[in-house]
C-alpha cells in the first residue's frame, strides 16, 4: 500500500488528551498498589455515524462519540474491573484504585520503560469513513433504495442502512506492552419485503469491512446489496415448507461458515476449556472433524470485519490453527488463559469497549478449500437441503448443541436443486458435526462482512467463511408432515 | 470499601438544567423542535466461581444526546464527553445533519397536550441495592454458587454465582417545556452450575432473582437449589424421533411467544407491513383464553416508568383481549403513520429515533396449575430452552432449536435435546390451547406456563 495512515494516528491520546508515558505508569502503579499479577490500560474514543432510508426518505441521520477508559488488575484468577468516562488523570487514578481492590497484598511496581508492539496497516485509509462528506454516504442509501425498487415491482418495502465508526485505542499493560490502533468499521444494510396478495416474505444483505468509503463505490456497490436482498425477498415468496428430521445438508460457500462459528469457534474459546465449561475440554489432539477439514482463525486478513492489528489487549493477531486435518489443535487465548494455561497467547483478548472486561473471542474463522466439485457436492445428495444463506447462530458450549438459522435453502432431489424452502434452524452437536463432513469444495468463500459475535453481553465484529461442504447427516427443523412430501423417518 | 457514591440531589438539578440548556441551544442554532436525554449511571458486579472471587467490576458513566427538527427534517447525535466544547459539537452536528435528511410529514415530537408523567411514587428506586458492604455482595454471589454445588454430588463445576446491582437515572427536556426525571435501582443473583453424567457429558443450566430491592431478592440458598435442580433434570438428554405432538412452554420460553406477539403489534413493524398482524385490529389472533396486557404503570414493575422515552405518559393498554387484537403499541411516529393515537411506548437510547418498548408486558393467568396442565398429556414435549432465533414476522414462520422434557402418561419421562421446534406463529398463536395460573414477572415481559399444539418436533 502506497499510504501508511496508520503511523499518522498513532498518539492519538497523547495529542488529544496529553497523556504522557509518565501518566500512564503512575496510573499503572495506582492499579498495583494492592499488589496484583497484571494491570492494564484501555483507552478508547470512538466515533461513529449512521443513516438509514426508509419509504424512500433518510428519516434519521445521527452521530455519536463515546470515550473511556477501561483498568484491569489481574490477580492469580481473579480480575477487578473500573472504568471512567472521564479522561482527566483523576478519574483515572479513580477507576485503578477501584480496581486495585481485587488484590491485597503489598504494591507492585511495573516493569520500567514500554515495549511498543509492532506497527502493522491490515487497513491503511488515507479517509476513514467517518471523516468522509455526509453527501456521499447519503448517495450508498439511496442508490440501494432505488436498486432495490426497481429490481421488481413485487418489493414493496426497502430499508437500506449504512453505518461506520473509527475506534482509536490505546493499550498499556504493567508487562511493559504499549500499543495503539486506529481501527475504522463500515457497513452497508439492505432489507426489503415482497407483496404479492396475499403473501409476504423479507430479504436482506450487506457487507463491509474495516475499509474506506471508496469501498461501496467500486468493489461492493449499494446496487450490488440491494439486487441480491430483493431476490431473497422474491425468491421466498414461492417457498415451500421446509422437511423435518435428519437428512444430508450441503452448505454454500461464504457466510454458512457461521455452522464453523458456533459448532466449534466458541467451545475452542480457552477461558471456557481453561474452567472446564467447554464440551470440547481436553479434546485436543483428538479427532473432532473428518480429515478433509481445517479449520483457522485469522485476524490478519488485510480490510476483514474480523481484523485487528492488535487485540484489545495490545497483542498482534495471527492466524491460529484450531482444526488440522480433523484433529483439534489448539485454542483462541488472551493474556489471562495464557498465563493460567500455560498456553500461547494467540492475540484473541477482544472487548466490546472500555466499559468491558477482555475475553477470548474469534476474529475472522473459517475452514480451508477441500479437492471437491462443488456441483459433485450437490450431484451426490439423494434428498436432503441445500442451504445458502444463514441468519444467525447460537451455542451451548457445555453440552456442545448449536443451532443457525437457514434463511435461503433449496431441496435437493437425486441429485438436483428443486424447490427453495423456508426458513428453518438446523441444529446439531459441536464435537461430532464435522466428523460427517464427507466432501469439502474447492471453492472457499469469506462472507461479505456482517457478522457480530455475542459472548457474555459483549458484541465484537468478527467474520466467517467455508467453501462447499457436505453433512451427511443433520436435524433440519422444518414442518412438512409425511403427507405433505416431506421426509420423516 | 466498594460503596460508590450516590449522586447528591444538586447533581440531578444539574443534569435538568442540562438538558434544558441543550435544547435552548438547538432552539437558538434554528432547529424548530428539539429533545434532549441526559443518562448515568452506576454498575457494580461480581462473580464467584468455585468458592473463589473472580471478577468484580465497578464503575458510572453518563451520556448525554439530542434529537432536533428543521421543519419536518430529523437528525440526532450524542456524546459521552460532557464538556463544554464537545457539547456543542453535538449540538452543532446535529443541525448540520438535519440539513441532509428527507422532509418526512410524520416527524416531530409529540404535541404538547400529549406531554406529561405520571404522579406518585412508582417504587422504582432503592438506595439499598448499594447498602450492602462489598464483602456482603461477594457473600451473596457465594452463598448463590455454594447451594448449587452443594446440592448434589453430581453438580462438579461451575460457572459461578453473580450479584449485580446497578442504578440509572434519566432526564429528558423537548422544546414544548417538557422536562421530567426518574431514577430506577435493579439488584440480582444467579447461578449457573454444571451437571456432568457418568459418561463424561455435562449439562449447563441457570436460575436467576431479580428486583428493584434488596428486600425482595430471594435468598440465594433458594436460587442456587433451583439452578441446580433444572441443570440436573437435563443429565441424560437424548434425541427423540420427528413428532407432532402438543408442546408446553415452561414460563421462561413462554415469554418468547409473548414476545412475537410484541414484535407483531410493534407499530414500526405494522406500518411498513412487515408483520403478519398488520391491519388485524378488531380481528381474532389467538383463542379466546388469550388476554394480554402492557401497563407501563405497576408500582415497583420491571418495566414501569412514569413517561415514556418522548415525554408522554405511560398508562395500562389491552393488547388482546380474549383472543381479539384491540391495539397496536405505539410511539409518536407510528401513531402518526397509522392515523391512531400514541399508547406512550416510545422507548429511546442514546442514538437514534425512538423506537417502541414494552411497559409491564404480561399474558393473562389461566385457572390449572402448569402440573395439571402436564396431565393431560399423552405424549408431548416440555420445552424449558429455545436456541436460535427463527421467527420470522413477516410470513410468521417459526423454527428453533430446543430442549426439555419428554411428557409420557402426563409425566415427565426423559430430558431432550438437539431437536427442533416448527409450525407458523398465526397458527401457534390460534392454537394456544391452555395457559397456566403461574404468572410472576422475571422482568418486564412475563407469561405463565402455555400449551400450543399443532407444532412439528424435529429429531432423528
Amino acid at each position: 500500500m502506497e499510504k501508511q495512515s496508520f503511523s499518522e494516528k498513532q498518539r492519538f491520546f497523547f495529542d488529544h488528551y496529553g497523556v504522557t508515558e509518565n501518566d500512564l505508569e503512575r496510573y499503572l502503579s495506582a492499579a498495583l498498589s494492592a499488589g496484583g499479577d497484571y494491570a492494564d490500560l484501555y483507552f478508547e474514543y470512538l466515533s461513529s455515524t449512521s443513516l438509514s432510508m426508509d419509504e424512500s426518505m433518510v428519516k434519521s441521520a445521527s452521530q455519536g462519540i463515546s470515550a473511556g477508559c477501561g483498568v484491569r488488575v489481574v490477580s492469580g484468577e481473579r480480575t477487578g474491573y473500573a472504568y471512567t468516562d472521564d479522561l482527566s488523570a483523576s478519574r483515572i487514578l479513580h477507576a485503578a484504585r477501584t480496581a486495585a481492590l481485587i488484590a491485597s497484598a503489598p504494591a507492585k511496581t511495573p516493569v520500567a520503560g514500554f515495549q511498543k508492539t509492532a506497527a502493522r496497516s491490515l487497513y491503511p485509509i488515507t479517509l476513514p469513513s467517518v471523516d468522509a462528506e455526509i453527501t456521499a454516504k447519503l448517495e450508498l442509501v439511496m442508490r440501494a433504495d432505488k436498486a432495490a425498487r426497481a429490481y421488481d415491482p413485487r418489493i414493496q418495502e426497502v430499508r437500506a442502512s449504512y453505518s461506520d465508526e473509527l475506534r482509536n485505542i490505546l493499550v498499556v499493560a504493567s508487562d511493559g506492552t504499549l500499543a495503539e490502533d486506529s481501527q475504522p468499521l463500515a457497513r452497508l444494510n439492505v432489507s426489503c419485503i415482497a407483496k404479492t396478495e396475499g403473501n409476504s416474505a423479507r430479504g436482506g444483505s450487506g457487507g463491509g469491512g474495516r475499509v474506506a468509503l471508496d469501498f461501496f463505490f467500486g468493489e461492493k456497490t449499494p446496487e450490488f446489496f440491494a439486487k441480491e436482498a430483493a431476490r431473497q425477498a422474491i425468491l421466498q415468496l414461492d417457498a415451500r415448507e421446509a422437511p423435518a428430521g435428519e437428512m444430508e445438508v450441503v452448505l454454500g460457500p461464504g457466510w454458512p461458515g457461521v455452522l464453523l462459528h458456533e459448532a466449534v469457534g466458541h467451545g475452542l474459546e480457552a477461558d471456557f476449556n481453561r474452567k472446564k465449561t467447554s464440551a470440547f475440554a481436553g479434546l485436543i489432539g483428538k479427532r473432532v472433524a473428518s480429515e478433509g477439514c481445517t479449520v483457522v482463525d485469522n485476524g490478519t486478513m488485510p480490510w476483514r470485519r474480523g481484523s485487528l492489528n492488535v487485540d484489545d489487549e495490545g497483542a498482534p493477531t495471527q492466524e491460529t490453527v484450531l482444526i488440522e486435518k480433523g484433529i483439534l489443535k489448539g485454542y483462541l487465548s488472551d493474556k489471562l488463559s495464557s498465563r493460567l494455561m500455560g498456553i500461547a497467547d494467540t492475540g484473541n483478548g477482544r472487548r466490546e469497549s472500555y466499559e468491558h472486561i477482555p475475553m477470548p473471542r474469534m476474529t475472522n474463522t473459517y475452514m480451508l478449500a477441500g479437492q471437491d466439485n462443488p456441483e459433485d457436492i450437490i450431484r451426490s445428495v439423494k434428498r436432503g437441503i441445500y442451504a445458502v444463506n444463514f441468519g444467525g447462530g447460537q451455542v451451548d458450549i457445555t453440552n456442545g448443541k448449536f443451532v443457525f438459522g437457514a434463511s435461503e435453502a433449496y431441496m435437493i432431489e437425486d441429485g438436483q436443486i428443486t424447490a427453495p424452502i423456508k426458513g428453518a434452524t438446523l441444529i446439531g452437536n459441536g464435537p461430532d458435526v464435522l466428523t460427517r463432513v464427507s466432501m469439502v469444495g474447492n471453492d472457499l468463500k469469506l462472507d461479505e462482512g456482517v457478522g457480530t459475535c455475542g459472548k457474555d453481553g459483549q458484541a465484537v465484529p468478527v467474520g466467517v467463511g467455508i467453501p462447499t461442504i457436505k453433512i451427511d447427516r443433520l436435524t433440519v427443523g422444518g414442518t412438512a408432515k409425511k403427507d405433505t412430501g416431506g421426509f420423516m423417518q | 470499601m466498594l460503596s460508590p457514591q450516590l449522586e447528591s440531589p444538586q447533581l440531578a438539578t444539574d443534569l435538568r438544567d442540562l438538558a434544558q440548556d441543550i435544547v435552548r441551544r438547538a432552539m437558538n442554532g434554528g432547529a424548530t423542535a428539539a429533545e434532549c436525554v441526559v443518562r448515568e449511571g452506576d454498575e457494580f458486579s461480581t462473580l464467584v466461581r468455585l468458592g473463589q472471587v473472580e471478577t468484580l467490576k465497578e464503575s458510572g458513566s453518563r451520556s448525554i444526546g439530542v434529537r432536533v427538527f428543521r421543519g419536518q427534517r430529523a437528525a440526532n447525535t450524542h456524546s459521552s464527553d460532557f464538556s463544554r466544547d464537545s457539547l456543542d459539537r453535538m449540538v452543532k452536528s446535529a443541525l448540520e445533519l438535519s440539513k441532509i435528511t428527507s422532509e418526512d410529514p410524520f416527524g416531530g415530537i409529540p404535541e404538547a397536550s400529549q406531554l406529561g408523567q405520571i404522579s406518585g411514587d412508582l417504587d422504582l428506586y432503592h438506595e439499598d441495592v448499594y447498602s450492602l458492604p462489598g464483602p456482603q455482595r461477594i457473600d451473596y454471589a457465594r452463598r448463590t454458587e455454594k447451594a448449587a454445588l452443594d446440592f448434589d454430588p453430581r453438580i462438579k463445576n461451575s460457572e459461578g454465582g453473580s450479584f449485580d446491582a446497578a442504578t440509572g437515572h434519566k432526564v429528558l427536556a423537548n422544546s414544548h417545556g417538557f422536562v421530567g426525571e426518574y431514577r430506577r435501582s435493579y439488584c440480582s443473583m444467579a447461578a449457573v452450575p454444571i451437571a456432568q453424567a457418568e459418561d463424561g457429558s455435562m449439562q449447563r443450566d441457570y436460575w436467576f432473582s431479580v428486583a428493584r430491592t434488596l428486600t425482595k431478592l430471594e435468598s440465594p440458598e433458594q436460587v442456587g437449589r433451583v439452578a441446580a435442580e433444572r441443570t440436573l433434570r437435563r443429565l441424560g438428554a437424548r434425541k427423540v424421533k420427528t413428532a407432532h405432538v402438543p408442546v408446553i412452554f415452561d414460563p421462561m420460553v413462554a415469554t418468547s411467544i409473548l414476545e412475537h406477539i410484541f414484535e407483531g403489534v410493534n407499530g414500526d413493524s405494522v406500518y411498513r407491513g412487515a408483520s403478519f398482524l398488520a391491519g388485524k385490529l378488531g380481528q381474532k389472533i389467538a383463542g379466546e383464553n388469550v388476554t394480554i396486557i402492557d401497563d407501563g404503570t405497576i408500582p415497583g414493575g420491571f418495566g414501569t416508568s412514569p413517561f415514556d422515552g418522548e415525554g408522554v405518559p405511560t398508562r395500562q393498554t389491552l393488547v388482546v383481549e380474549r383472543g381479539v387484537l384491540k391495539s397496536y403499541l405505539l410511539n409518536t411516529y407510528t401513531a402518526k403513520k397509522l392515523g391512531l393515537a400514541t399508547t406512550g411506548n416510545a422507548s429511546r437510547g442514546l442514538a437514534g429515533t425512538p423506537g417502541i418498548g414494552p411497559g409491564n408486558y404480561f399474558l393473562q393467568p389461566g385457572l390449572r396449575t402448569p402440573k395439571q396442565m402436564i396431565g393431560d398429556i399423552k405424549e408431548g414435549l416440555y420445552v424449558t430452552e429455545f436456541l436460535g432465533h427463527g421467527a420470522n414476522l413477516v410470513t410468521g414462520d417459526y423454527s428453533r432449536g430446543a430442549s426439555g422434557l419428554w411428557v409420557s402418561g402426563g409425566e415427565f419421562a426423559y430430558p431432550v435435546e438437539e431437536i427442533t421446534v416448527a409450525g407458523n406463529l398465526k397458527e401457534m398463536f390460534l392454537n394456544i390451547s391452555e395457559i397456566a395460573n403461574d404468572l410472576e414477572f422475571r422482568g418486564a415481559v412475563a407469561a405463565p406456563t402455555l400449551r400450543i399444539d399443532g407444532l412439528t418436533v424435529g429429531g432423528e
